[in-house]
């Protein structure tokens, strides 16, 4: 019977590609504008990444990363006297311009961290010494920036380099070290410093202090030590895991307070822009057109193979059987559409991968939720052909 | 109508079978307490004018439609009483089909549409590939069994579904105007096969047609109109029947 149900399947060409190319097209929406959701939605909270300390702790009012409200440089000091806190270091985080040397102005992302310890600074180095960072002037730039401070970037061997020089807010920055980055939201690329050198780039404000960075001490957990930072000096202490449930999660009102960062970062991005409404219409325009394409176009086929079906009928083959004949074919159009869709993706991906963008990242929930999808519209396509062959007398057969 | 010659070896029994479409002032009666046999080794033709209830009543014995009332016995066994799936079971086992636009399935071959029945009754596929071969033989399309049936003549096709009806070899073979698609060449080779198959003392052979150029290779005939059996006429077989072409008529 499996046979006899896929020759019939792959017979009706033209059915057959309609099929495939319906829920080809909707799993490509589906999984591609999920997944550059979940890249922009990631690129919110590259702060995190980049830095990776275990404890954010800010002011008690922020929500995500990208917002800052300045806190006092005491602050730092609060918190490392706190017992549960093994070290805390400050942290300058924000965007300012560089000048290049053709007078034009970038913006970049620039992160200030402790010049003792260097915590917070980049974890990969490709080139240069990160030590260099505790010499005069200097900063270590992402491969980002090797390309956007450059005064021609189409061609790579303008590019910046070890030893090159631009201005942030006038001031001389030497490049000492090129690391590797995660892209920011704003799409500015990451310059890394010392914590006193970004308050020299950095126009003279009251407060300064981005952020403080911390580690729990031995034995104790990153969730336990944030709620002692919480409970002792009143500032917002977030721990930086990645997206999902955390211990610390709570509800205050109508909203949630999260233990995580990153968590709380993406959040505030899908309350508080038009992101997601954006990719989430595009999504179910897929699954739209998924429904449309493969119900209509499998209830055609259904049609125009009822003389046959009913015969089948009428030759003793059971509803049963028929309808999972119907199934059968649904769900190998299914597999084969998905399959394809997610070959295109995969393709997508890797040209938004080799470029850095769109942005781009499919956590396995995608293609599994995309697979359920596909298989959900093509389920739906089947069970409209069952009610229809259900309802199709054998008797009918011998009417011409 | 009794039947002229009852017998011991009738084997489709059907007595007060009613049948009705519609309701109210729109119900029609299609089949008015109708009496009607068939016996092995016989092919018995349903004759009549168009809407005059055969194809209703060869659908009532056949088990794909329910009768409002009435008995139907089919090789002894009571097809109105049957449940849904057993009334399913007893027509993948008993009962081969020929229908008037021969039904065979396109993307199939016509090896694998021969052997549709047997994959019903839950034969493999490589022995349902073997058996339809032989049958196909047996019908002069031995040679043409990776064909398309959309590569054969209308007469080639309907040797396709008889040997898709007999692969299985079922005790009763029913045919719904088995010769309206067919030329009078084809025909008559499509009927001559029909003949061969109902001499078989253990099949019965049940024909629907209104096409009196094959009324002679009819061992009985059942004439019906408006939902009644008008006449049942035993016909003698004595000399080889023939196909009256058009132009004899």
């Amino acid at each position: 019977m499996i046979g006899l149900a896929l020759k019939m399947l792959f017979g009706d060409t033209a059915k057959y590609l309609m099929l495939v190319a319906g829920l080809f097209f909707a799993t490509f929406l589906i999984v591609q504008q999920a997944s550059v959701f979940c890249g922009l939605m990631r690129w919110t909270t590259s702060t995190l990444k980049n830095v990776g300390a275990p404890i954010y702790i800010v002011e008690e009012r922020v929500e995500q990363i990208n917002e800052t409200n300045p806190m006092r440089d005491t602050d730092v000091s609060r918190v490392r006297s706190v017992s549960a806190v093994k070290w805390a270091m400050p942290l300058y985080s924000g965007i300012q311009r560089v000048r290049l040397d053709d007078g034009s102005f970038k913006t970049i992302q620039l992160i200030g961290v402790d010049a003792a310890s260097l915590a917070g600074a980049p974890a990969r180095m490709k080139e240069g010494n990160l030590q260099d960072l505790r010499l005069p002037n200097t900063v270590v730039i992402d491969e980002l920036a090797t390309e956007r401070l450059s005064p021609d970037p189409s061609d790579p061997a303008k590019r910046i380099k070890i030893g090159d020089r631009f201005e942030i807010n006038d001031v001389e920055a030497r490049v000492v070290g090129i690391c590797e980055a995660m892209r920011s939201f704003t799409g500015g690329p990451y310059i890394w410093t010392t914590y006193e050198r970004a308050l020299q780039y950095t126009p003279p404000q009251r407060k300064m202090l981005s952020a403080v960075i911390a580690a729990p001490i031995d034995g104790m957990t990153n969730e336990q030590a944030a709620a002692e930072i919480e409970r002792t000096t009143g500032l917002r202490a977030y721990v930086n895991d990645d997206f999902g449930p955390n211990s610390r999660d709570h509800k205050v009102g109508k909203s949630t307070k999260y233990g995580d960062f990153n968590t709380s970062t993406i959040w505030w991005y899908v309350k508080n822009t038009g992101i997601p409404i954006s990719f989430g219409t595009t999504v179910v325009i897929g699954f739209i057109v998924g429904v449309a394409i493969a119900c209509q176009t499998f209830y055609a086929f259904v049609l125009d193979n009822l003389k046959h079906l009913g015969a089948l009928k009428a030759m003793g083959m059971s509803n049963f059987r028929l309808s999972m004949m119907l199934i059968l074919q649904a769900f190998t159009v299914g597999l084969i559409g998905f399959g394809l869709g997610l070959l295109a993706t995969s393709g997508f991906a890797m040209g938004a991968l080799k470029n850095g963008q769109p942005p781009f990242f499919m956590p396995w929930q995608i293609p599994v939720t995309a697979f359920c999808v596909i298989q959900v519209i093509c389920m739906l396509a089947a069970l409209m052909g069952i009610i229809r062959l259900s309802l199709y007398e054998p008797a009918m057969v011998f009417r011409a | 109508m009794p039947d002229p010659s009852p017998s011991s070896d009738i084997v489709i029994d059907a007595r007060g079978v009613e049948k009705s479409f519609g309701d109210g002032a729109n119900r029609i009666h299609v089949l008015k307490k109708v009496n009607f046999q068939a016996k092995t080794g016989e092919i018995t033709m349903l004759v009549g004018p168009s809407g005059c209830g055969k194809t209703t009543l060869l659908s009532a014995i056949a088990g794909t439609m329910r009768v409002d009332a009435g008995e139907i016995s089919v090789f002894g066994n009571r097809i109105e009483s049957m449940s849904g799936a057993a009334l399913t079971r007893f027509r993948a086992n008993n009962i081969g089909f020929i229908f008037q636009q021969f039904n065979l399935i396109p993307t199939l071959t016509v090896a694998e549409n021969v052997g549709v029945p047997l994959l019903i009754q839950g034969v493999s596929s490589g022995k349902a590939l073997k058996r339809s071969r032989e049958i196909l033989e047996q019908v002069g399309l031995g040679d043409r069994w990776k064909e398309r049936p959309n590569k054969l003549s209308g007469g080639q096709q309907q040797r396709v579904a008889i040997a898709r009806a007999l692969v299985h070899e079922p005790p009763l073979v029913i045919c719904d105007e088995p010769t309206a698609a067919l030329d009078a060449q084809n025909g008559e080779i499509v009927l001559d096969l029909f003949r061969q198959v109902a001499r078989s003392p253990e099949r019965a052979v049940i024909i629907v047609t209104h096409d009196n150029r094959i009324f002679s290779y009819a061992d009985r005939i059942a004439r019906m109109d408006d939902g009644e059996i008008v006449e049942v006429k035993q016909q003698d077989q004595g000399e080889k029947p023939h196909f009256v072409h058009e132009h004899a008529l």
